[in-house]
């Protein structure tokens, strides 16, 4: 980690700038040296120094003060220490009004220029978790952020951009993981509702009651425990946007009170008598089928058509595999840099890697893979090594066919589903995708005994 | 071949080369051997701070080292700074062939205390493992009790074991491996 933060020495004596750079050496620092100021604003444009020793009294050409400025020029961020003799006090103090984090006066004590060492990298150290943590949440609310290359997904985000400032209701399809929050925030942060409130709902995490109250908020006494009246979050992102994840999995009550907000846009709170009128965007997401969810009536017909004005479907990971080198290069950049780890890349073998599993989980399982990969790796680059175990798991699904005819391709299916399925054959006909009945006589011709 | 030389520069008085001589031998597999003594380098001298500049010294042992698989720990009695810093207990080039180690500041009478033979040999020790673990690549250790932690002032080389942490002393064993079973 130390590594991360370069020391600059500028003195014009060797001895000076060879002792210090010693020092620090040995407490793990990559320290550079310059004997003239010239040469460390050479060295500054190159290097992003943390730290820059500076003597103040340099003969000839750039003094310290000069010096500090032309580096504080190309690296603004760099702290610069000055370093003077005792009878140069004044003129060091006169540095700090210049710009200079601190000055000492040599020599000085090993533990006084140790502390100040660790005092401003620690100081950096947040500075730069603070950036991290700005970007982290800028970065959730852009279009630019979701990043992509594939044609689909490409699409999508234009559409996205196109509805932002619309009130109308958005219905997000996707697989788990395929970034459905992601897109609603997108929405919401690039419309005329940015600088509202973005409201997140799971609906499959509550029982209906929760629910119910967690949505329209409720009364004082309203059931046992509502000690005080409380806002739903219908009030709560109005003028804003609410963000119902997991809609598919509502009960038949609650789908009638959305089916109301969303017609009306009014409600009662659990318990209260008083309606009460929101202005809020609906973006709803699910990883189920809802139209043969409605087929099959699970979920209301109108409620659907209610939901679906603009529908966004996105595909999982393995239809945008053009994409994974884009993503796992941004997720270890990202994650190398929050956990404070020195991992800069992956190797062309890792990436092979990626590229051949099938990501049932998508872009979050891949988020956490590489999260895994960083944790273990020891040689600042993710190897193959670093994705050995996802191998093993990625070498059932690399559907290497063999050269045989396809009845014996059906019949190795209907073996191996019955192997799965230890013998049960309602089960082992509902992985196959096909009836009973069928399957019976699938065994039958193949001469499957069971 | 390669060797890890032991040289004193100036005055040193004779048991210390016994506790180096054990403890270099329990970590390193090198063969050591005591060079001639040298005298304390003139130009080291600082006649403002009364003290000696360590680089001047560590550049007289520079001098003298056979070839960079080898090693070469200097042993001074007087007190060691440099331009920046009021004083060092030692110096030693990281990942490179010279060290070099001051008692001045290791002896109780530095601090108006008897004379403890005992903390001294500690002391010593303690010193001698950390600057050579300098010159195998070994860096400042977070663990306070691991002969690697940065000591800046005495009570702090006290707190210090006579021995590396699991940590230094396997990178330090893999430092040997790397060199193909030994230097």
């Amino acid at each position: 980690m130390k590594k991360n933060f370069p020391i600059l020495v500028v003195d014009d004596e060797d001895v000076m700038c060879e002792s210090m750079g010693a020092w620090l050496r040995e407490d793990g620092y990559r320290v550079d040296t310059a004997s003239n100021g010239q040469t460390a604003v050479d060295l500054a444009k190159t290097t992003d120094y943390a730290i820059c020793f500076v003597d103040l009294k340099m003969p000839g050409g750039m003094d310290g003060i000069e010096t500090m400025m032309e580096i504080h020029q190309v690296r603004p961020d760099a702290s610069v220490i000055i370093i003077t003799a005792y009878a140069t006090v004044d003129t060091a103090l006169q540095a700090m009004k210049e710009g200079a984090q601190e000055y000492i006066v040599k020599p000085c004590n090993p533990q006084e220029i140790s502390m100040l060492v660790s005092r401003i990298l620690k100081l950096k150290k947040l500075q730069s978790e603070n950036a991290i943590l700005r970007k982290k949440l800028t970065r959730q609310y852009r279009h630019h952020d979701i990043i992509t290359k594939n044609p689909r997904m490409g699409e999508i985000l234009a559409l996205t951009n196109e509805v932002a400032s619309l009130r109308s209701t958005v219905l997000i399809r996707g697989e788990s993981g395929t970034g459905k929050e992601l897109v609603a925030r997108a929405v919401h942060f690039s419309g005329n509702r940015a600088e509202k409130a973005f409201i997140v709902v799971s609906c499959a995490a509550l029982t209906e009651t929760l629910l119910e109250s967690e949505l329209f908020g409720y009364e004082k006494g309203a059931f046992t425990g509502a000690s005080s009246q409380a806002k739903g979050k219908f009030e709560l992102a109005d003028g804003g946007t609410i963000f119902l994840d997991e809609i598919g999995d509502i009960s038949p009550k609650l789908q009638a009170d959305l089916l109301r907000v969303l017609q009306e846009r009014r409600f009662y709170r659990v318990g209260g008598t008083n309606e009460i009128g929101v202005d809020v965007r609906i973006i709803a997401a699910t990883n189920k089928n809802l139209a043969q969810e409605v087929q099959q009536g699970r979920f209301r017909e109108d409620l659907y058509y209610r939901l679906n004005v603009i529908e966004i479907h996105l595909p999982p990971l393995r239809e945008r595999r053009e994409d994974i080198p884009l993503l796992a290069e941004h997720f270890v950049n990202r994650i190398s840099s929050e956990l404070a780890r020195d991992v800069h890349g992956i190797a062309p073998a890792a990436l092979k890697v990626l590229m051949a599993y099938e990501w049932p989980g998508n872009v979050r399982e891949l988020e956490n893979v590489i999260e895994r990969a960083i944790v273990t790796c020891r040689n600042g680059m993710l190897d193959e090594q670093d994705f050995s175990w996802l191998q093993q798991n990625t070498a059932p699904q690399t559907w290497d066919i063999p050269d045989v005819p396809l009845g014996e391709l059906e019949r190795r299916a209907i073996v191996a589903a019955l192997e799965r399925k230890h013998g049960n054959i309602k089960e082992a006909s509902a992985a196959l995708g096909i009836d009973r009945s069928t399957l019976y006589d699938k065994l039958k011709r193949y001469e499957i005994s069971h | 071949m390669s060797a890890l030389y032991l040289v004193a520069i100036g005055n040193v008085p004779e048991p210390v080369w016994a506790w180096i001589g054990d403890a270099v031998s329990e970590w390193f597999p090198l063969p050591v051997e005591r060079l001639p003594g040298l005298p304390v380098p003139e130009g080291a001298y600082d006649a403002k701070r009364g003290q000696y500049q360590s680089v001047e010294i560590m550049r007289m042992l520079a001098e003298r080292v056979p070839n960079h698989e080898s090693r070469i720990l200097g042993v001074t009695n007087v007190d060691l700074a440099i331009p920046m810093l009021s004083f060092l207990f030692g110096q030693a080039q990281l990942n490179g062939p010279v060290a070099v180690v001051s008692l001045c500041r290791l002896h109780q009478e530095f601090y108006g205390l008897p004379a403890q033979e005992d903390v001294l040999r500690e002391r010593t020790v303690k010193e001698v493992l950390h600057e050579m673990g300098h010159t195998f690549g070994l860096v400042h250790c977070g663990e306070r009790t691991c002969a690697m932690s940065l000591a800046t002032h005495i009570e702090l080389v006290d707190a210090k074991s006579e021995e590396y942490c699991s940590n230094c002393g396997l990178l330090l064993a893999q430092r040997f491996t790397a060199m193909d079973g030994g230097v």
